[in-house]
């Protein structure tokens, strides 16, 4: 257990450098000046252009660059803007609208999503089920961006339920509306988790003997089945998170919440490299915590799975 | 598990393993077991949501292939003198921003999401397939180095890797370069699938029989451990043509995906996104029929997945 344990964090560190390496990799190979991109249509003296060329270290061999950004990332600085602007700052004032967005899109997920599935699940074959099925599916197919419209259409804007953008400062209110466009797509696949999960434990053994002892079906299912069904679903979740994150790029564009799903999308529009560097590796490394996280509470939890 | 290979119709059908789902008139007649794809067809024929969605895909790619066959129009002759009209008469689908016609458009928008779709999906599934096979068949130092790889990929999430990587790349981006994107980034799923459903098969006792018969690595992989180890595979394949289609059309709409003048389903809501309150037609169309062909394809890779998966039923 504890050698598991040693060897997923080694793993981390491993995907981390790994992962910060491909992705600087990949933004290195942007063509063109981005000196030259900031300056504009004006002429850059050249002795400012030296200066900027040496502060962002761009006449350095690229793994040198990775190296200074890499060491700059362990000690919690993320590069800055061309404005000058320290990325961290930028992801300091940004990132709680954006945590709000998700623990409410998060919340909804889990509620419907994991109600719905036990609904199909103990109900399987019958109407309910197949609604759930059907439903789910239809669900996942509509691609968030055309959700978000589609419902800033008809909620928004048709039936005036639901203010059609968040507000600045945004409000509980309207944090609703894109919370549940975002959770949507997860929701249906948590709901279908949870239901096929529960079928299958609710042919294992252990039910069958817990029914023979004859405990009350509520018991058997509320106690013994719901908890181990869960399991799937929470690892789900886990993974769900790097879906959230690129989705959560779209639902604040659409809906206008200065997070840092919008903030990605300006720096990718006036090509900022460092800041779509900065803010995608910062997630990235959360990604991979929250997954380290789940893996080994996994390992703590289910007793049934031996790692070796 | 009892081994049905090798017992005969009537022993697979004595009264003490009978299921419900096997009735003695589906038994195949030739007295050769059904192999797992005989059995799924037959059942999945008889699936609703199966007939529905091979249906959608036949007509998807029907619509991809020949557009002609659907609008005599083309998509590109464009007049500003019909811009923004709403669907009606002579435009059934409307105009846009640029008087051109929506159906047509929605139409020719097809083949770019169905081809990326295919396209993706099957050098993904390729890459994934074989290194997969040769990871959980060989073990050992490639196997390490083949997981840790795909553990340092799988860290990157599709849709942010996508954006750093054609962000990075500017200049021009045509389907070739974002389909080749979106291949880099979509394997490691498929992999980790096949090599654990390999790891399963290998250690089954005819693959040992192969062996000590003294057949070749080669042979045992395409004869042997292939065909039953791909099943997943194929399953999370087609959920994945879905998935690449919505991809595609989420990072055309960002703005970092295909650009003008392609027509894709994407790029028409991403330049209507400011009139969508006033024309909604211009969100609708394309969103219908985005939503329908993933619909199609996550549809059927689920009645596949029934028909093929028995711990399911």
């Amino acid at each position: 257990m504890t050698s598991y344990i040693i060897r997923r964090v080694g793993q981390f560190v491993l995907v981390f450098f790994a992962a910060t390496f491909l992705i600087f990799a990949m933004v290195f190979a942007i063509p063109g000046d981005p000196i030259r991109a900031l300056a504009g249509e004006k002429q850059m003296p050249a002795s400012l252009r030296q200066t900027l060329t040496e502060r962002y270290h761009l006449d350095e061999p690229f793994l040198a660059q990775y190296w200074h950004y890499v060491s700059g990332v362990v000690q919690g600085d993320l590069g800055e803007s061309f404005n000058q602007r320290p990325v961290l700052d930028i992801i300091k004032e940004r990132f709680p609208r954006t945590l709000r967005l998700a623990i409410y899109a998060f919340i909804i997920e889990m509620v419907i999503g994991v109600t719905a599935g036990i609904w199909a699940g103990i109900r399987k074959d019958k109407f309910l089920d197949s609604l759930v099925k059907v439903s789910t599916v239809a669900v996942i197919s509509i691609p968030i961006f055309v959700l978000g419209f589609m419902a800033q259409l008809l909620i928004g804007v048709r039936l005036g339920w639901l203010p059609v953008t968040a507000g600045n400062p945004p409000s509980l209110h309207g944090y609703l509306l894109p919370a549940i466009v975002l959770a949507a797509v997860s929701l249906a696949y948590v709901a279908r988790l949870t239901r096929s999960s529960l079928v299958e434990n609710l042919r294992a053994d252990y039910v069958r003997t817990a029914k023979a002892k004859g405990l009350s079906k509520r018991r058997v299912t509320g106690i013994h089945t719901f908890r181990n069904s869960l399991i799937p679903v929470i690892t789900f979740l886990a993974i769900d998170l790097g879906a959230l994150m690129g989705g959560a790029i779209i639902t604040e564009t659409i809906f206008n919440i200065p997070g840092i799903g919008q903030e990605i999308y300006n720096a990718t529009r006036s090509q900022e490299g460092a800041v779509v560097v900065g803010i995608v590796t910062l997630l990235v490394i959360i990604y991979a915590v929250v997954n380290l996280v789940v893996d080994v509470m996994y390992a703590v939890l289910d007793p049934r799975i031996r790692y070796d | 598990m009892t081994d049905t290979t090798n017992k005969t119709p009537t022993e697979i059908l004595a009264p003490d393993v009978v299921t419900p789902e096997v009735v003695p008139a589906q038994a195949p007649k030739q007295g050769k077991p059904a192999s797992l794809w005989t059995d799924a067809w037959r059942e999945l024929r008889r699936k609703p949501g199966f007939v529905i969605s091979a249906l959608l895909v036949i007509l998807m790619t029907i619509m991809a292939a020949f557009p002609q066959l659907f609008t005599s129009i083309d998509p590109r002759e464009c007049s500003l003198i019909n811009a923004l009209q709403t669907p009606g008469g002579e435009h059934w689908f409307g105009t846009d921003l640029q008087g051109c016609d929506y159906y047509a458009r929605t139409i020719y928008g097809a083949r770019t999401s169905v081809s990326i779709g295919l396209v993706v999906t099957f050098f993904a599934t390729l890459i994934a397939v074989t290194l997969g096979s040769l990871a959980g068949y060989k073990g050992g130092w490639l196997d390490s180095t083949l997981s840790r790889f795909t553990d340092i990929m799988f860290a990157i999430p599709l849709i942010l890797g996508a954006i750093v990587i054609l962000n990075a790349l500017g200049g021009s981006r045509g389907i070739w370069t974002v389909s080749a994107v979106l291949i880099i980034l979509g394997w490691p799923t498929m992999l980790r699938l096949m090599r654990s459903s390999v790891l399963s098969v290998r250690e089954l006792d005819y693959v040992d029989a192969a062996r000590a018969l003294g057949a070749s690595d080669w042979r045992i992989i395409t004869r042997h451990v292939l065909p039953n180890g791909i099943t997943p595979v194929i399953v999370y394949a087609t959920i994945t043509v879905g998935v690449i289609i919505t991809a595609e059309a989420s990072l055309s709409f960002l703005n970092v995906g295909l650009q003008l003048p392609a027509i894709s389903w994407g790029l028409m809501i991403s330049a209507a996104q400011n009139r969508i309150l006033t024309f909604p037609h211009l969100l609708f169309f394309p969103g219908i029929f985005l939503s329908v062909t993933v619909f199609a394809f996550i549809l059927m890779g689920d009645a596949l997945r029934d028909a093929l998966d028995p711990k399911l039923r």
